[in-house]
């Protein structure tokens, strides 16, 4: 039986306090409650304090560059299907450096699940804004507050049509660990938005500015097949923010449509030369 | 009046023709170029062509020239036996190539016959008239060239006959009929006899007719590919789409990426999972694409990435040639890691070299890089059919039963390669990291690891460096003039080289197709040669620079083209006078 202890890897390097213990927690016991063994699991992670998650965990490991989570999650996840793959990445990771892929990864749909740890500001580099701060926002280079309109990572998502959106929040374990779970089993891609307080430099979305203002969608009645009213909930945001999962959808992933892998994944096949000198035929 | 194709030596007639189609594109220049191409390579002729063509779908002087022999050719000829003009702009241009051959010009050019060696032709016309429509002018085209060469049509007929045996019997038909009514109009009007010289098919093994690109692409195929992903860029495309084409065959996904940031990542991510994977690209493709090098470097995570060079910089000239990307995949990416750079000379290079370049990358666990151009991409060759039986795959995977719980993927070793398993193999983990790292895959930023680390995986150089190829010598040994040639410049140069060794001129070639590293007895080679001369399809001299840089060699002069065409050995015979030393 797969447990907790099967999990349990290094010393972590984070702030007394950050948002990513309880990430980390929650991505933890989700993989226990769904009995994923360590080598079943291959967390594909970008750069920021964020990316460093998978090093605290016990599991197939592919850290990549700044903004580059869901490239080679995707590459892996077509080798591999077998693999359950998740990407884990900052708001600026996700969003602004890797914005171009997180679309287009919405569109190609492997079954991965992305978790963006959205601390509304950047924490590696300490502190400058990122896609997600609020308007106004202040830092030491953003000295006349933020000026760019937030990205609303959940909204582009809805109008992309992706088949899982939710968003959890740092401060409640037991609530995203369960999100993750559901994410992680959903077929396609799944986006799980995470608020993460970084107890460091935003100190505007702190646990207090996010703990009086979520509330779980799903006890107001939600009904997350409503992609219309997934898409009014993911405008939601002052003084209440919904968490929760926004919409989900059956659909068929990317690598179960691709013709070659319906005979299995294409790590171990076995090789026929006798297939090039049909090749040749075109040049003669 | 004469028409004779071909010189004649010690008694033996050899071929040699060449023949220039030009027009605008979507005129169908290429089709005519390769039916004529694939009717004489089907006879036994050795047929190399090329083509020359602007960055547009439509209009624009284009044109394709192929040269045909009944020897091994790899280069153009600059001289022009027969011109098929198609457009206005192609007697203008061409007229003065075409020294004692003859021009096939669409009638609505050259009405009247204004220059004797001028045949007007109604291709449209005719067309129209033999099979109702304008479409199949170009089959008439290809007629009235054979008609010119008075060449027996009937391999013409069978290829038209396989080639749209899908589009039914009529369309056959009208084919030939086409081909036939071009063919007579030519051979029985104005020039009626004027073939002096009989060429006719030489029963053969069978052959194929291959470009670069496509060389490149049955070539990954060869070593077992199974994740493409690319973003399209001229001239690099052509080795996409050839690997798509017979992709559910091997068991091989091609993904077209959102750009090519995501397509290095994406090929990495599935290499690490466990599959041969590449990239192709053009050089401003693989400028996005230096983050993700590094990352192959770093996370010692095999690679192969196809650059189809193009002159730039930026958007450059698309569709032409230069080897201008050489300083730049050298020193590509920030930080210090071993890669390998190979240059194919020709398309059978091309093939043997992508193998290579799988092996090497596996073995060492790098990122090599395949560097093509246009000249190359689109060079057609002739070959006999290749050789497969030989053929093995070598993962360099460890074996299931030495993966352990216990793995570590970067342990330290004397060869600096540390032993690969991949995610999930016999329950092993496998932990990569773009950050410097320990043994075990993550993160480590202590000095003393970063040093262990870093010397780890420059030992694998040493490796890499025995397993380098020697350049290729073409010519007489002890020359006194050495030329030095890098990647696609090899057919022209080692013709020039024939050419001038038949005159009597002391001079070989010295060509490189594995450029970085060199193999180690390279400057020792170099030091034996007398007058060298560096011959490269740049502005600067990259590769002499390189020379200078590895082996502290220095070259006595450089011959270099930089307006976006390739060199032919007439050129490359007319520079060397140019310079004074032949
Ligand atoms: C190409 C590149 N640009 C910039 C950086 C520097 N950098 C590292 S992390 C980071 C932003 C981190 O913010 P986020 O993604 O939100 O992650 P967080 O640290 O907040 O978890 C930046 C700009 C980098 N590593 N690579
Ligand atoms: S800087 Fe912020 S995000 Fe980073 S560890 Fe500290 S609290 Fe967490
Ligand atoms: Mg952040």
């Amino acid at each position: 039986m797969v447990t907790m202890d099967n999990y349990k890897d290094g010393e972590t390097e984070w702030c007394p306090g950050c948002g990513n213990f309880n990430i980390l927690e929650a991505v933890k016991r989700s993989l226990v409650d769904l009995g994923k063994e360590p080598r079943e699991v291959l967390m594909v992670s970008g750069i920021g304090q964020s990316g460093k998650l998978p090093h605290y965990l016990k599991c197939n490991t592919f850290n990549s560059l700044h903004g580059r989570t869901l490239p080679p999650a995707t590459g892996a996840k077509v080798a591999n299907p077998e693999l359950t793959v998740i990407a884990v990445g900052g708001d600026g990771d996700s969003y602004g450096e890797g914005g171009n892929h997180f679309i287009h990864a919405i569109r190609r749909n492997p079954d991965i699940t992305l978790i963006a740890h959205d601390n509304q500001i950047y924490g590696l580099t300490k502190g400058q804004a990122s896609p997600t701060s609020e308007l106004g926002m202040k830092t030491k280079v953003q000295t006349h507050g933020v000026l760019h309109t937030p990205f609303n990572p959940l909204a582009v998502a809805i109008s992309l049509d992706c088949p899982f959106v939710a968003r959890g929040f740092a401060g409640d374990v037991d609530h995203l660990s369960s999100l993750l779970s559901q994410a992680i089993s959903h077929k396609g891609f799944s986006l799980v938005d995470v608020l993460q307080p970084c107890v460091t430099f935003n100190k505007l979305n702190t646990y207090k500015w996010y703990h009086d203002r979520v509330y779980k969608m799903e006890d107001d009645g939600h009904d997350p097949a409503n992609r219309i009213a997934a898409f009014e909930k993911a405008l939601e945001w002052g003084d209440r923010i919904p968490t929760g999962v926004f919409y989900k959808r059956d659909s068929e992933p990317f690598e179960s449509k691709l013709e070659v892998l319906k005979k299995g994944p294409l790590t171990g096949k076995q090789y026929d030369f006798a297939k090039l000198d049909s090749v040749f035929e075109n040049f003669s | 009046m004469t028409f004779c194709l071909g010189v004649i030596s010690g008694g033996i007639i050899i071929v040699d023709i060449n023949i220039k189609i030009g027009g605008e594109a979507g005129q169908g220049i290429q089709t005519i170029g390769l039916v004529l191409s694939r009717t004489f390579v089907r006879d036994g002729f050795y047929v190399y062509g090329n083509q020359f063509y602007l960055s547009r779908v439509r209009g624009g002087h284009n044109y394709f020239h192929i040269r045909v022999s009944d020897h091994p050719v790899y280069a153009l000829d600059e001289k022009i036996d027969v011109l098929v003009a198609l457009d206005n702009q192609t007697i203008p241009e061409h007229i003065e190539e075409v020294k004692e051959g003859f021009v096939l010009a669409d009638e609505s050019i050259v009405r009247d016959n204004v220059d004797e060696k001028i045949v007007s032709v109604p291709f449209t016309e005719i067309a129209k008239d033999v099979s109702g429509k304008k479409l199949f002018s170009n089959t008439v085209a290809v007629g009235a060239v054979f008609g010119l060469l008075c060449y027996d049509l009937s391999t013409l007929k069978k290829f038209l006959s396989e080639t749209f045996k899908r589009k039914g019997d009529e369309v056959v038909e009208k084919n030939i009929k086409a081909a036939q009514a071009g063919y007579d109009y030519v051979k029985n009007g104005k020039f009626e006899g004027i073939c002096n010289y009989n060429l006719s098919p030489q029963p053969t093994n069978r052959r194929i007719l291959i470009n670069g690109n496509d060389s490149v692409g049955v070539g990954a195929l060869a070593a077992g590919v199974q994740f493409l992903s690319a973003y399209p860029m001229t001239p690099s495309t052509g080795v996409m789409t050839r690997v798509a084409a017979h992709a559910d065959d091997f068991n091989a996904v091609v993904e077209q990426a959102e750009d090519e940031i995501a397509a290095i990542n994406m090929a990495i991510g599935a290499s690490f999972a466990g599959v041969r994977a590449m990239t192709t690209t053009s050089g401003g493709g693989f400028c996005l694409m230096t983050e993700g090098l590094g990352l192959s470097g770093i996370t010692e995570t095999p690679i192969v990435i196809f650059l189809g060079q193009r002159p730039g910089p930026a958007t450059g000239l698309p569709t032409m040639t230069e080897q201008g990307d050489l300083n730049f995949v050298l020193h590509a990416a920030q930080g210090e890691f071993p890669r390998c750079v190979l240059a194919p000379r020709t398309a059978k290079d091309a093939f043997n070299q992508t193998r290579r370049a799988f092996d090497i990358a596996d073995k060492y666990q790098i990122p090599v890089l395949i560097l093509s151009d246009q000249h190359l991409a689109d060079g057609l060759f002739t070959y006999e059919m290749f050789d497969t039986s030989g053929l093995k795959i070598n993962r360099h995977l460890l074996e299931d039963r030495a993966v352990g719980s216990d793995y570590q993927r970067y342990t330290i070793t004397e060869s600096g390669i540390s032993p690969r398993a991949i995610p999930g193999q016999n329950g092993a983990l496998v932990v990569a990291d773009s950050d410097e790292h320990n043994e075990s895959g993550h993160i480590d930023q202590t000095t003393g690891n970063r040093i262990r680390m870093n010397e780890k995986r420059l030992r694998k150089v040493d490796g890499l460096t025995d397993e380098m190829q020697m350049p290729a010598i073409h010519g007489i040994d002890g020359a006194d003039i050495s030329l030095i040639g890098w990647g696609s410049t090899y057919g022209p140069l080692a013709e020039a080289v024939e050419i001038l060794n038949r005159d009597e001129v002391s001079i070989n070639l010295i060509h490189f197709s594995d450029i970085y590293p060199f193999s180690h007895d390279t400057v020792s080679l170099l030091d034996g040669l007398n007058t060298t001369i560096c011959v490269e399809n740049n502005a600067t001299g990259q590769f002499a620079r390189l020379l200078r840089a590895e082996l502290g060699f220095e070259v006595s002069k450089k011959m270099l083209r930089y307006d976006g065409l390739p060199f032919t050995p007439q050129s490359v015979i007319r520079e060397l006078k140019g310079m004074g030393v032949i």
